[in-house]
C-alpha cells in the first residue's frame, strides 16, 4: 500500500512531517503494511498536509489532515481509498488540478522527487535526449520557437538569450539558474526544486548542450533550506547516473553542476547582482553592456535563466516546440504558473495559458479571501508589482496587457488582500524595503526611498498630505529615470498604483506606523 | 532541534576556510560554513579569509556587511525568523509579530537576556498560500497566528 505525505516545505510548515511519523506509527500498531512515499505538493496548499493514497482507479486524496485526525482515517481505511470526511476523491479530478494546463508542473506532487526511475518513467529525460539527437542549434531554433520568455520577470525571450551566448567564443562558459526567489506571493521556483529537481537539471544540461557551456550553477536562496537540500540529493543521483559529469548520457557533452547559497539580500535575485554574489563579492548591480551572455560568471559568456524557464525548456524539446506555443495569448506563448498567495481562500499555483483574466484567478480559481471579506486590492509581480483594484479584473493575464495597465506579471505572484488592508501602509511598505534592499549603486534608490518612508509617516500623520503626495509623485520620477535596475526603478509601480486606486486612504490621518 | 554551535576558535576556523579555498567564487560559501560551524561570523574571521583568499580585510567586512543572514554576534539558543513581506501582512503578520516582541520584550534582531530566544525578520519564505509564515530553528511553521507563535515561544528551552 502506497501513501503519499508531501515533504515540500509548505506541507511540512503545516504538519506534514508528524502526520507522516503519525501514519507510519499507526500503521505499525495495526501491523498495515504501508510504504510512505514523501512526494513533492500538488500546489494545492489550502488542501496541506494533502495525504493520498495510490488505488487501482488512481490516486485518491484526504486533505488538511492533522495527526488527530490519522487514527480515524484508518478506522475507515483510508489506505483502499475509502469514504472519509476529509476525502477529496481521485486528486487528478479536482477541479483546481483539473483545470489547470500542466506543461512544467506535469509531475509535481505526482512523482518520488529523487527517484530518477518514477522522473523517467514519467517523461522525464526524453527532452536530453532529443536535444542530444537534434543538436545544438536546433535546440536553440526550438527554444525560440517556442516563445518561451524568461519567467523571472522581465519577460526576456528565452531562445534569443541563448543564441547570443551560442555565438559567443570563449574558453568557458556558464549556465546559471536563478533560485533566489525573493518575490512575496512566489514559491513556483521552490515547488521545482522540492517536487521535481530532475527537471531543472535536465533543462540545465540542455542549455548546456545547446550553447556548449560546461559548468553549472543553482544560485538558492537561504531561506529555502529544503530546496537546497533536495537539489544537492538530486545532483549526486544524476551524477551517478551518468546524467551529469563528463559524457553526459553517453554523449561528448560534459556538464557539471552544483548548488550555491545566497545570503538574505534580495537584490541578489537581479541578474547581475546574482553573478558578483556568485563571484563572492557584494551583491552590487552591475551597468549593462556588457550583458551577462556576452560577459557572465567570472567574465565568461553566460546564460542566467529563472528556474521556471529552464525547468519549461524539458517539455518543449520532448513535445516540441509548437506544443508549448500553441497555447497562450498575444505574444505571451505557454503556460505560466499562477501563485495565488496571501489572503486568498484556495491559496496555490495554477499553471495555466496566458490570457485568463485576473478576476478569474482571484474569484473563481482562488475563491475570494479566506478572511471572507471583500478583496480590496491584488498585489501582482512581487514587491515591484502594481496594486490592482477589482475594478481592474478583466486584465487579461499577460506581459503586454499588465504593462498597459502600469503594472507586470513579474514571476506570476498575486498576493490577495482584503479590505482591512491599509494601502497607505502597503505603499510606504514598498518604499521601506526598496531603502532595505538597495544595493546602494544608485543616490535615486537607496536616498529616495528613505525620503519617501519619511514622506508617507507625514501622510499617514495628517501633515499637508496634498503636498507630500506631490513630493512621493516627484521621488517616483526620479526612482524610475534614475536607478540602474528594477528595485528603484519599479517601487514606483506599487507605490503609485496605491496613490491612483485609493487615493481616499491617503487623505484621512492615520496613526504613525509601528516605530521600527 | 536544538542547534549548539561550537565555541569560535581560530584554527577550527582555519580547517573550515581551508575546505573552501579551492573553488569558484569561494566567499559566500566560507561565510556560510562558518555561520554553519559558530552560529556567527565574527570580526576575528575577517583576517583569518583575507588571508586564505589573498584579498584585503576590507574587502572581506565589506561583503560580510552587505548580506543580512551573517550575524556578527552569537544568536540566542533558538532563533525564530518571522516573514514580513506582504503575502504575510496581508493574513496579518505585523500585529502578531508586535504582539509576540512586545511579549518578550524585544526589537527586531533582538535576543532575550536568557539567551533563550533571537527574533529576525525575513522577507518571504516561499509560504506565502500557507500565510503568515515562519522559520523555528530551521524547521518552517505556516499558518502561523499568534496562538502558534506563542505556543512556540512557549515552548523554547
Ligand atoms: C531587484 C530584482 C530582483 C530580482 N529577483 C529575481 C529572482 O528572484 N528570480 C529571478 O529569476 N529573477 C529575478 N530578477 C530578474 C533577473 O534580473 C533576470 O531578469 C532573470 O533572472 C532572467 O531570467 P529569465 O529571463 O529566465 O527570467 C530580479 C530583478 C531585480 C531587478
Ligand atoms: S536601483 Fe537600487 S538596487 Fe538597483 S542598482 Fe541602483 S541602488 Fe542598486
Ligand atoms: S510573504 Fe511571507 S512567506 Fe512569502
Amino acid at each position: 500500500m502506497k501513501i503519499f505525505v508531501p515533504q515540500d516545505m509548505a506541507a511540512v510548515a503545516v504538519g506534514a512531517n508528524r502526520v507522516a511519523a503519525a501514519i507510519e506509527a499507526e500503521a505499525r500498531a495495526r501491523n498495515i503494511p504501508v510504504t510512505i512515499v514523501r512526494n513533492g505538493s500538488r500546489g494545492m496548499f489550502f488542501m496541506e498536509p494533502l495525504v493520498e493514497v495510490a488505488t487501482a482507479s488512481g490516486r485518491i486524496g484526504y486533505r488538511n489532515i492533522g495527526v488527530a485526525d490519522v487514527p480515524g482515517l484508518f478506522e475507515a481505511r483510508f489506505f483502499d481509498g475509502a469514504p472519509h470526511a476529509r476525502c477529496v476523491g481521485h486528486v487528478e479530478e479536482i477541479a483546481y488540478l483539473a483545470k489547470q494546463t500542466r506543461f512544467t508542473f506535469g509531475r509535481a506532487g505526482i512523482i518520488d522527487p529523487l527517484s530518477l526511475e518514477d522522473y523517467r518513467h514519467h517523461g522525464g529525460y526524453k527532452g536530453l535526449e532529443a536535444a542530444l539527437s537534434a543538436g545544438p542549434a536546433a535546440i536553440v531554433a526550438a527554444v525560440k520557437e517556442s516563445g518561451l520568455r524568461g519567467r523571472g520577470g522581465a519577460g526576456f525571450p528565452t531562445g534569443i538569450k541563448w543564441e547570443t551566448v551560442a555565438r559567443a567564443q570563449a574558453d568557458r562558459k556558464y549556465i546559471v539558474c536563478n533560485a533566489d526567489e525573493g518575490d512575496s506571493g512566489t514559491f513556483a521556483d521552490r515547488l521545482i526544486m522540492e517536487a521535481d529537481p530532475f527537471m531543472l537539471i535536465e533543462g540545465m544540461t540542455i542549455a548546456g548542450v545547446a550553447v556548449g557551456a560546461t559548468k553549472g550553477y543553482v544560485y538558492i536562496r537561504s531561506e529555502y533550506p529544503l530546496a537546497i537540500r533536495m537539489m544537492r540529493r538530486a545532483i549526486e543521483i544524476a551524477e551517478r547516473a551518468g546524467y551529469l559529469g563528463s559524457g553526459i548520457n553517453g554523449s561528448a557533452h560534459d556538464f557539471d553542476l552544483e548548488v550555491r547559497v545566497g545570503a538574505g539580500a534580495y537584490v541578489c535575485g537581479e541578474e547581475t547582482s546574482l553573478l558578483e554574489s556568485l563571484e563572492g563579492k557584494r551583491g552590487q548591480v552591475r551597468p549593462k553592456p556588457p550583458l551577462p551572455a556576452i560577459e557572465g560568471l567570472f567574465g565568461r559568456p553566460t546564460i542566467i535563466n529563472n528556474t521556471i524557464s529552464l525547468a519549461s525548456v524539458p517539455f518543449i524539446l520532448a513535445e516540441g516546440a509548437k506544443r508549448y506555443a500553441e497555447v497562450g495569448y498575444g505574444r505571451s506563448r505557454g503556460t505560466m504558473p499562477v501563485q495565488l498567495a496571501g489572503n486568498v481562500k484556495q491559496g496555490g499555483l495554477f499553471e495555466c495559458a496566458f490570457g485568463v483574466t485576473l478576476g478569474e484567478l482571484v474569484d473563481e480559481i482562488g475563491g475570494g479571501t479566506a478572511s471572507g471579506r471583500p478583496v480590496k486590492a491584488v498585489q501582482a509581480g512581487g514587491p515591484l508589482g502594481a496594486y490592482f483594484p477589482p475594478s481592474m479584473f478583466d486584465t487579461p493575464y499577460d506581459y503586454e496587457a499588465f504593462a498597459k495597465r502600469d503594472g507586470l506579471i513579474g514571476h506570476g505572484g498575486l498576493v490577495v488582500f482584503d479590505d482591512t488592508a491599509d494601502m497607505a501602509q502597503m505603499a510606504r511598505f514598498a518604499m521601506e524595503f526598496c531603502a532595505l534592499e538597495s544595493c546602494g549603486k544608485c543616490t535615486p534608490c537607496r536616498i529616495g526611498s528613505t525620503r519617501g518612508v519619511e514622506t508617507f509617516d507625514r501622510i499617514r500623520a495628517g501633515i499637508e498630505p496634498e503636498k507630500n503626495l506631490a513630493l512621493v509623485r516627484d521621488l517616483c520620477e526620479t526612482m524610475k529615470f534614475g536607478s540602474l535596475c528594477a528595485l528603484g526603478g519599479f517601487t514606483p509601480y506599487p507605490v503609485l498604483s496605491a496613490i491612483n486606486h485609493f487615493p481616499e486612504e491617503f487623505r484621512a490621518p492615520k496613526l504613525p506606523a509601528a516605530a521600527e | 532541534m536544538d542547534q549548539t554551535p561550537a565555541q569560535w576558535n581560530d584554527e577550527a576556523a582555519r580547517a573550515v576556510i581551508r575546505d573552501h579555498v579551492g573553488e569558484e567564487g569561494p566567499l559566500l560559501p566560507i561565510l556560510h560554513a562558518l555561520q554553519e560551524s559558530f552560529g556567527h561570523v565574527p570580526r576575528a574571521a575577517e583576517p583569518l579569509i583575507a588571508e586564505a583568499l589573498n584579498i584585503t580585510r576590507a574587502e572581506v567586512h565589506g561583503v560580510i556587511s552587505f548580506y543580512h543572514d551573517f550575524r556578527r554576534e552569537p544568536a540566542g539558543r533558538h532563533v525564530l525568523k518571522l516573514c514580513r513581506a506582504e503575502a504575510c501582512q496581508s493574513m496579518g503578520s505585523e500585529a502578531n509579530a508586535r504582539r509576540l516582541l512586545d511579549a518578550l520584550g524585544l526589537d527586531w534582531g533582538g535576543t532575550t537576556p536568557d539567551g533563550r530566544i533571537t527574533v529576525e525578520a525575513v522577507y518571504c519564505l516561499g509560504l506565502c498560500a500557507t500565510a503568515p509564515g515562519a522559520l523555528f530553528d530551521d524547521e518552517p511553521v505556516g499558518r502561523a497566528d499568534a496562538a502558534t507563535l506563542e505556543a512556540l515561544v512557549a515552548e523554547a528551552a
